[in-house]
């Protein structure tokens, strides 16, 4: 070998909450691993893991305006199209940009972290097959996951009522932390549901209601969704993060590319990467962890020169149903842990939903879990107000922002095979490797769950009091403008999908236990595996997946409730 | 003083600013420094560190140890993108990978020779009027005037809070944050 390799039991590929639990987990088992991040380390002190940075801060312009978490879009642009008929691409620059950092999609989140339910992982043989769509059973049940969620809601610590939501799969054990202060808006549209014979809950969140791990409560600053956390009361992933630097087996070297996964004679050796200098070197490892997303796994892969044919193929977002409206009080939106109620009454096909499906020409449809939320910060809500003398009214009255409350309606987007991530022909990252191309279209099915699910969620919002009400989409797919605020690139930040796990190599890429069938040391972590997508946020699920993956790869069992917390 | 805008530049920016966000009773664009933060921006590397990522975690606005004045280190990548992005690609092939970048010190540059040099001079709504005309430049203007008025005023502008104030707004918040009262109730 040459240049400064080294000998680890594993290389993981991507910080994030998948790649961090995979630390985890395998240094706990006595494996070294090194820990690979192409973006910037602001979570946690290599050298003293025991101490977290203090580079996060409630600043709208450093986290909405200017990628301090990453992916810098001019340097690591992606693209995408609709269909391959609109050519190379209709667009280049950012695309579901999850954070580029160590920690990855989990600095940013505001930590909702609901579990799937059992139909879930059964959507094929609970609710059948789709037209044009690649609807499919997981190979696991719910049951199989379970001990796995537990663990991980104990891992990055879980606020939640475990008695609120009726439609909850069953549980072990409850959660960790009791629920923190629910937020008035979220009161005022929690009862305006309950009115409407639906079941409106305390979310799920990683973020601590009381002191938990080492780590302090929340205490609602606001700037919650699309920050890190100042004073690391999230939870996800800086918790595992954490326990693997402490144990002294794992390194992590960040703003460092890896560009290859070397492969001879059908196994895995270790990576090819760029070090901070762009210097190239390898390092060998019995193991590789994949766990850079649902669109950088697939790129890896596809870099690699990796070949099955479904690498990148059934690419799933959340189709985002948002339905606002004008309460004529005001509801302070900054103040809170950005959604502190959802409903998940529409994840549940009933005999009313079933017939519009079927007027529709559809055999079933599903929704998706619903947030209850509004915007909190001024900076976006000033430029979508006219300059000049009406401007200042305009803000004082705050209409857009302390006034506006809703929903976000995450929808369960049916996996396709034409939704996929591919190589760019000729875009470029800084680097100089191709970028992740999106091509992506969404099926019918979630267009009419939306207009569908939109209506209700309107008529929920007028019993609240809204003045007015209003109702749009991410994506917004027969747009072609996509910088605007009505794009066909959907802002949803869950990407899962796109590397199928199954028991069939021919319509699978990795294995029940997330191995690349081709290459089996290989073990994805992240939530490319994903065979169809929910309409819950995938983090907690692909958290208990590589749990439960890794757990099999090192042959270790879960600890005890009352060792692991 | 301002760091990248000429002194005639700066007055043109200003009386853009007080078209955009007038002052009332309350403090407007000009007041708030807004011109400022612009200025800042687009001569951000005229400093060190280059004025980007203002530092983390505690204003001392609402206590902790204030750092937000001490901006983030930029590494080799971060500068190649923010010198792009606000200087051009101006024809260096390192900053041409995907092709030229047209920087926004040359949009600034060519938004103010559409407005006029006698912008400042002009009543408002003269002013109104060519604003409304540079069609490919005002809605630019316009983005960072919203940030200079509601961002953290670590960034140059946003002076003695002023953008907060007028609409309520207490900014960054931590280590405080707000107590579950605050939150819950109306």
């Amino acid at each position: 070998m040459s240049g400064p390799a080294a000998e680890f039991d594993a290389v993981i590929v991507g910080s994030g909450p998948g790649g961090s639990t995979a630390a985890d987990i395998l240094t706990a088992a006595g494996w070294s691993v090194c820990i690979f991040e192409k973006g910037r380390n602001h979570l946690i002190d290599p050298a003293d893991p025991s101490r977290l940075t203090e580079e996060y801060s409630n600043d709208e312009i450093k986290y909405m305006l200017r990628w301090f978490l990453g992916p810098d879009p001019l340097l690591e642009p992606r693209t995408f199209r609709r269909h391959e008929g609109e050519g190379d691409r209709i667009h280049t620059g950012e695309v579901n940009n999850l954070p580029s950092t160590v920690g990855g999609g989990g600095v940013h989140a505001d930590g909702k972290v609901p579990r799937f339910r059992e139909d879930d992982f059964r959507m094929l043989t609970t609710f059948g097959p789709v037209q044009d769509a690649s609807v499919a059973d997981w190979p696991l049940t719910y049951a199989d996951l379970e001990p796995f969620y537990a663990e991980a809601e104990r891992s990055v610590g879980v606020a939640g009522d475990s008695a609120a939501n009726p439609f909850a799969a069953w549980r072990s054990g409850p959660y960790p932390m009791p629920p923190g202060a629910p937020m008035y808006g979220a009161l005022l549209t929690a009862a305006a549901a309950e009115q409407h014979g639906l079941h409106p809950y305390a979310a799920p969140t990683a973020a601590n209601s009381v002191p938990y791990d080492g780590r302090p409560a929340c205490n609602n600053c606001g700037f919650c969704a699309f920050y890190g956390c100042p004073i690391h009361a999230k939870g996800d992933p800086v918790a595992m993060l954490r326990r693997a630097l402490l144990s002294g087996r794992a390194e992590l070297r960040a703003e460092t590319f890896v560009s290859e996964i070397l492969v001879r004679n059908g196994r895995a050796t270790g990576v090819a990467y760029l070090d901070a200098d762009g210097r190239r070197a390898t390092v060998t490892a019995g193991q590789v962890i994949l766990a850079a997303g649902a669109m950088e796994s697939p790129r890896l892969l596809l870099l690699s020169g990796f070949e099955h044919p479904l690498i990148g193929r059934n690419l799933m977002f959340h189709f985002q149903t948002y339905v606002m409206g004008k309460l004529a009080e005001r509801v302070h939106p900054h103040k809170g842990r950005s959604v502190t109620h959802v409903h998940d009454d529409h994840l549940v096909p009933d005999a009313e939903s079933r017939a519009a499906a079927k007027a529709a020409g559809l055999p079933w449809f599903r929704g998706g879990m619903v947030e209850h939320a509004g915007p909190a910060h001024p900076i976006l809500e000033a430029k979508l107000a006219p300059w000049g003398e009406l401007h200042k009214w305009i803000m004082r009255e705050s209409h857009m922002r302390e006034h506006l409350w809703g929903f976000c309606m995450q929808g369960e987007d049916l996996p396709q095979p034409t939704n996929r991530v591919d190589l760019d022909p000729t875009v470029r990252d800084m680097r100089g490797f191709p970028v992740a191309r999106v091509t992506y279209y969404p099926h019918r099915h979630e267009r009419v769950a939306s207009e569908y699910y939109a209506a209700k969620l309107e008529a929920v919002l007028r019993t609240a009091g809204a003045e007015w009400v209003a109702a749009t989409t991410s994506p917004y797919p027969d747009s072609t403008d996509t910088v605007g605020y009505l794009s066909p690139i959907a802002t949803s930040r869950h990407v899962v999908g796109t590397l199928r796990m199954g028991a069939d190599p021919a319509t699978s890429v990795c294995d029940p236990w997330g191995r690349l069938h081709d290459v089996p040391n290989v073990v994805v972590a992240d939530s490319s595996p994903f065979p169809t997508g929910s309409g819950y946020g995938p983090t907690l699920t692909l958290i208990a997946l590589a749990i439960r993956n890794i757990r099999a790869l090192c042959g270790t069992t879960p600890p005890a409730p009352e060792a692991g917390s | 003083m301002p760091v990248f805008f000429t002194d005639d530049e700066y007055r043109v920016i200003e009386a853009a600013c007080a078209r955009m966000i007038p002052a009332d009773a309350d403090p407007g664009a000009v007041e708030a420094g807004v011109a400022d933060y612009i200025d800042g921006f687009l001569g951000a590397f005229r400093f060190d560190p280059p004025r980007i990522w203002a530092g983390g975690g505690f204003s001392g606005r609402f206590g902790g140890t204030p750092t937000f004045a001490a901006f983030h280190r930029l590494n080799h990548w971060d500068e190649l993108a923010w010198r792009t992005r606000i200087e051009g690609s101006l024809g260096l092939p390192e900053r041409e990978w995907n092709g030229p970048v047209t920087g926004l010190q040359e949009r600034y540059r060519a938004g103010l020779a559409e407005l006029g040099d006698d912008f400042a001079d002009l009543d408002g709504a003269e002013q109104d009027r060519r604003l409304k005309g540079a069609e490919g430049f005002t809605p630019l203007l316009y983005e960072h005037v919203c940030e200079g008025m509601y961002g953290a005023p670590e960034y140059g502008g946003n002076r003695d809070l002023a953008g907060w104030r007028y609409i309520d707004f207490a900014g960054d918040v931590q280590p405080r944050g707000y107590s579950d009262e605050e939150v819950s109730r109306p």
